[in-house]
């Protein structure tokens, strides 16, 4: 609850400049999320506040969407593709691999904080398979190889 | 002064483009060197590929990493000299050849957020014969082209427009479907990314022929560079008069912005899209009523796919009988197919209707990347069924695939060796439509978790005949029963592959 406190004011400039859009919640969830990096729990009274919806209606906007996460993230987010186009170029070595090397599964984050892991449905990159992201960066023809490089590259950044 | 293209291209950009480009810009500091950072010409192997503009025309070289940069500059790149890399006009190479890129003209070729580069190459031409034109000579065109929704379902566009343009309302909106999340598809993206201008034309042709002023592109998450160059391009037609109030001293307004989806591939579906916009959980809506009675905001709306809206610029531009002369039977025009997953050659082929899957697999795809025999093929993302090698002659129309119970879609081709296993392709579909199922219809949330756990126990050889039974039944339900394509086409691949693929089942082949 301290930590709100410190973010309230970002949440309520958000709320502010989307008050008169259209359809607006999914602006100022993406709005808060690419500031804060998450969600905060305790946000959502302050959404519903401002948008005369329940708490139950925002949480449950927020629960409906693989991208809008609840808790802060590590340092840098892997997002690995687990649609069909990447499954035929190794996708699943690949994404073991990750598990294995990071030690944890999709949606934990590694006890460093550094990295989370997280799975997505393709990232329009089918055409050079398999593929990644870090952060907003996409990565294709990953191999496991290529995948610890990568991870070497952002340990220290 | 020389110019030179690296493509701004997620896909260029995912092997190593921005650090070529980067190289470049530093080793050519203080020459007269222009950069420009094009959309791809969709030969993907061949990214990170660099064109020059030279004396004997534009040529290209690639793949380039940025260490070629240096032995390129030194083999005379800016004139077009020669490197191991060279590789000609890449027009002139057979994979671009034999395409017909009407909707995919620009995209490679041109600045994408330069209006300039845009007017220079045939833009905008289609809305000023459009601002030329009543509102249903406008759908006339679209109607007379044969234009089908190219997200997938294949809905004639021009219908879609009428029923929109003849229902009165104060207020009416312009769609773009941009949620493109199937596997093995990357047109939208690249015509968002390599060319948003025709995009942004295509719309405002729709917003003109149904007198909608309101334009939204619902743009997945996944796709952050599309985001960037569609709001360059979007300030940049507004500032130009192409947008706004006013469309070039017309009278006519129309306004566009992007909204972001958030990684739900359910969002695709058009009344979902809707709900997304809104505001809301993307539930899918009941139909009727129809998106173009009763859409955003319970106003009449035109949902249409990112490929259907970038084809009204030609239409309007040269008529919609010159698009219709493309293709065959119903299915009119071209349609820009992606070959991905495990292809040699895999990238975007727009084409007229018409070709064979085979030949593009071979005579352009070249066969598998691994190099070994192609098993499957799931055409049409992941609702799509798995094709196998005996149907490989079917050729590429949205009638001949719904006669053999496949489905064109939205022209993704998702290729598979011999080593793919097709029960656990059939199990994924299934685990897809549980991560992925809005949850409003029962067959679609809880079909396809039973559907999981019935694939398990015929694989794991528990009352294999009667759980392959149990199987059927429950596709029968989910294709029956529910809401929309998400339950009821799950059924497609995982009947697909047990139909064709029994061994992989454990189950016999048959006779």
């Amino acid at each position: 609850m301290q930590d709100y406190q410190n973010q309230k004011s970002t949440v309520l400039e958000i709320l502010d400049a989307h008050l008169a859009m259209s359809g607006n919640l999914l602006p100022i969830l993406h709005g808060i999320q690419d500031t804060l990096g998450y969600i905060p729990e305790a946000a959502v009274e302050d959404i519903a506040k401002a948008l005369y919806l329940s708490k139950a209606e925002v949480h449950g906007v927020i629960s409906f969407y693989h991208y809008f996460r609840e808790t802060p993230p590590g340092k840098h987010t892997i997002h690995i593709c687990r649609a069909e186009s990447c499954q035929a170029m190794g996708s699943k070595a690949l994404e073991n691999h990750a598990k294995l090397t990071l030690g944890i599964d999709f949606h934990e984050t590694t006890a460093d904080q550094h990295f989370s892991l997280e799975p997505v449905y393709c990232l329009g990159n089918c055409a050079c398979s398999p593929s990644i992201t870090i952060d907003k960066e996409v990565y294709g023809r990953v191999t496991p190889e290529k995948f610890e490089n990568l991870l070497a590259t952002y340990k220290g950044v | 002064m020389s110019r030179l293209f690296i493509s701004r291209d997620s896909t260029a950009l995912s092997l190593g483009a921005e650090q070529v480009a980067q190289a470049l810009a530093q080793q050519t500091a203080g020459q007269n060197v222009e950069i420009v950072r094009n959309g791809s010409r969709g030969l993907y192997w061949l990214e990170p590929l660099l064109e020059v503009e030279s004396p004997q025309g534009r040529v290209a070289y690639g793949p380039v990493q940025a260490e070629d940069v240096p032995s390129l500059l030194a083999s005379g790149l800016l004139t077009g000299g020669r490197h191991p890399l060279y590789l000609g006009n890449i027009e002139d190479l057979a994979y671009f050849k034999h395409q017909d890129r009407l909707t995919f003209a620009r995209v490679g070729l041109t600045d994408p957020v330069s209006i300039g580069d845009y007017l220079a190459h045939e833009g905008y031409r289609g809305l000023k014969n459009a601002l030329a034109l009543q509102p249903a000579e406008i759908v006339k065109h679209v109607t007379d082209s044969g234009l089908r929704g190219r997200g997938g379902a294949a809905f004639p566009t021009g219908i879609k427009w009428n029923t929109v343009l003849n229902a009165p309302a104060d207020q009416k909106y312009i769609v773009c479907n941009a949620d493109e999340g199937d596997s093995g598809t990357f047109s939208d993206r690249m015509i968002m990314e390599g060319d948003p201008f025709v995009l942004i034309e295509g719309m405002t042709i729709a917003g003109l022929a149904v007198g909608a002023t309101q334009g939204y592109i619902y743009l997945r998450v996944e796709y952050p560079h599309a985001r960037i160059a569609l709001n360059q391009a979007i300030e940049s037609a507004v500032k130009n008069g192409y947008l706004g109030e006013n469309i070039l001293d017309s009278g006519k307004t129309f306004n566009l912005e992007v909204r972001l989806g958030a990684g739900a591939y359910i969002c695709g579906e058009e009344t979902s899209l809707l709900e997304s916009l809104e505001g809301k959980r993307g539930l899918v809506r009941f139909k009727p009523p129809l998106p173009a009675i009763v859409g955003l905001f319970g106003k009449p709306t035109v949902v249409n796919n990112v490929i259907s809206l970038a084809s009204a610029p030609i239409i309007l531009d040269k008529g919609g009988e010159y698009y219709r002369d493309y293709g065959v039977g119903r299915s009119r025009g071209t349609l820009p197919l992606q070959l991905a997953g495990n292809i040699k050659y895999a990238g975007l082929f727009e084409a007229a209707f018409g070709m064979t899957l085979r030949e593009l697999l071979y005579d352009f795809g070249g066969g598998s990347a691994t190099g070994r025999p192609i098993r499957a093929v799931q055409v049409g993302g992941p609702l799509g069924a798995y094709l196998h090698e005996s149907q490989f002659d079917t050729p590429l129309d949205y009638e001949a695939f719904a006669a053999i119970g496949a489905v064109l879609g939205h022209g993704g081709i998702v290729v598979h060796d011999d080593t793919v296993n097709m029960a656990e392709m059939a199990r994924y579909a299934m685990e897809f439509c549980v991560e992925e199922s809005c949850g409003k219809c029962t067959p679609c949330r809880i079909g396809s978790t039973r559907g999981v756990e019935v694939i398990d126990r015929i694989v794991d050889d528990i009352e294999k005949v009667k759980n392959t039974e149990l199987l059927r039944d429950l596709c029968n339900t989910m294709t029956c029963g529910s809401l929309c394509a998400m339950g009821s086409m799950t059924p497609i691949p995982v009947l697909s592959s047990l139909n064709l693929f029994p061994e992989d089942f454990g189950l016999k082949t048959e006779a």
